[in-house]
């Protein structure tokens, strides 16, 4: 099969999806951040997370955009939810914080993204002189049972530690209030 | 769109809300909702870093793989502090959990 020349150009193509990719981070972030409702919030951080995926995507990573869909949005936004299930933050909003308070945080973050950006457009990044174009799976999976066994074995302690924290840290406390 | 530059400020941006979200929501949740989104700015980074200057692309990959694990350990965590918060206090607000204010 071949393209229709003329008609479809593939980088007017990509183009486009980058721009909805990064529409999409972006919106998805000020809805989560910006919106009083909690339920908005989440939502807005799934489509945040689904531009992030694209993003990995379009960084020639297709592994971790699929790991980003699975841990991030499978996961981590359903047990968000489950949090908001259990404790009761729907009932009324919460007060906002005082104009003071929101003008200092907001010059605060305009300070640390003038800084970030500063740096970024400054520095002249030179690329490594010897480069691998290896990005398969394959790679990945030798490298992390070889070379980074360390993580491997760090991530699966740091996650067990953490499963039987959160087990204890529910449990205390039960009973004790009314 | 090809460049360092462009996702390096698009990651820098995603940090820069989610961290005012932190500063400025009083809900602990709506606060873990901004951390995952300055997780993930540090998420571009790395990954943008091995495309474009790393030497090998297997090792910004796996670090993404580890905050991705992290982050899932700390959702964890969070979810049974606002648990058990939430027995004490009979509300999430943050500003109510100040017992050992002195």
């Amino acid at each position: 099969m071949t393209p229709v020349q003329g008609l479809i150009r593939p980088d007017l193509v990509a183009k486009i999806g980058f721009g909805l990719v990064a529409a999409a981070t972006f919106g998805g972030a000020i809805i989560a951040v910006f919106f009083r409702n909690i339920i908005h919030n989440v939502l807005g951080l799934a489509l945040a997370l689904f531009g992030v995926a694209g993003i990995f995507f379009y960084l020639g990573s297709p592994f971790l955009a699929f790991m980003e869909l699975l841990i991030y949005v499978g996961a981590i936004t359903i047990t968000i939810t489950f949090a908001i299930m259990l404790s009761k933050p729907i009932g009324g909003p919460l007060p906002e914080r005082s104009f003071k308070k929101t003008l200092g945080a907001g010059s605060v973050c305009v300070l640390i993204f003038g800084l970030l950006s500063y740096i970024v457009m400054g520095t002249k990044w030179t690329p490594a002189a010897m480069r691998s174009s290896d990005w398969s799976v394959k790679a990945i999976g030798q490298m992390l049972l070889t070379k980074y066994d360390l993580v491997f074995e760090l991530i699966s302690l740091v996650l067990l530690v953490s499963i039987l924290g959160a087990i204890v840290t529910a449990r205390y406390g039960r009973g004790r209030v009314e | 769109m090809n460049s360092l530059t462009t996702y390096l400020l698009i990651a820098a941006m995603l940090f820069t809300i989610g961290l005012f979200g932190v500063l400025r929501r009083r809900s602990l949740i709506a606060m873990l909702i901004s951390i995952e989104l300055m997780l993930n700015a540090a998420s571009i980074n790395f990954l943008a870093f091995t495309k474009f200057v790393s030497p090998d692309p297997a090792t910004g990959q796996i670090y993404v793989l580890l905050i991705m694990g992290v982050a899932a350990a700390e959702v964890a965590i969070a979810l049974a502090i606002i648990i058990s918060l939430y027995r004490w206090l009979r509300t999430i607000d943050i500003e109510r959990a100040d017992r050992l204010r002195g």
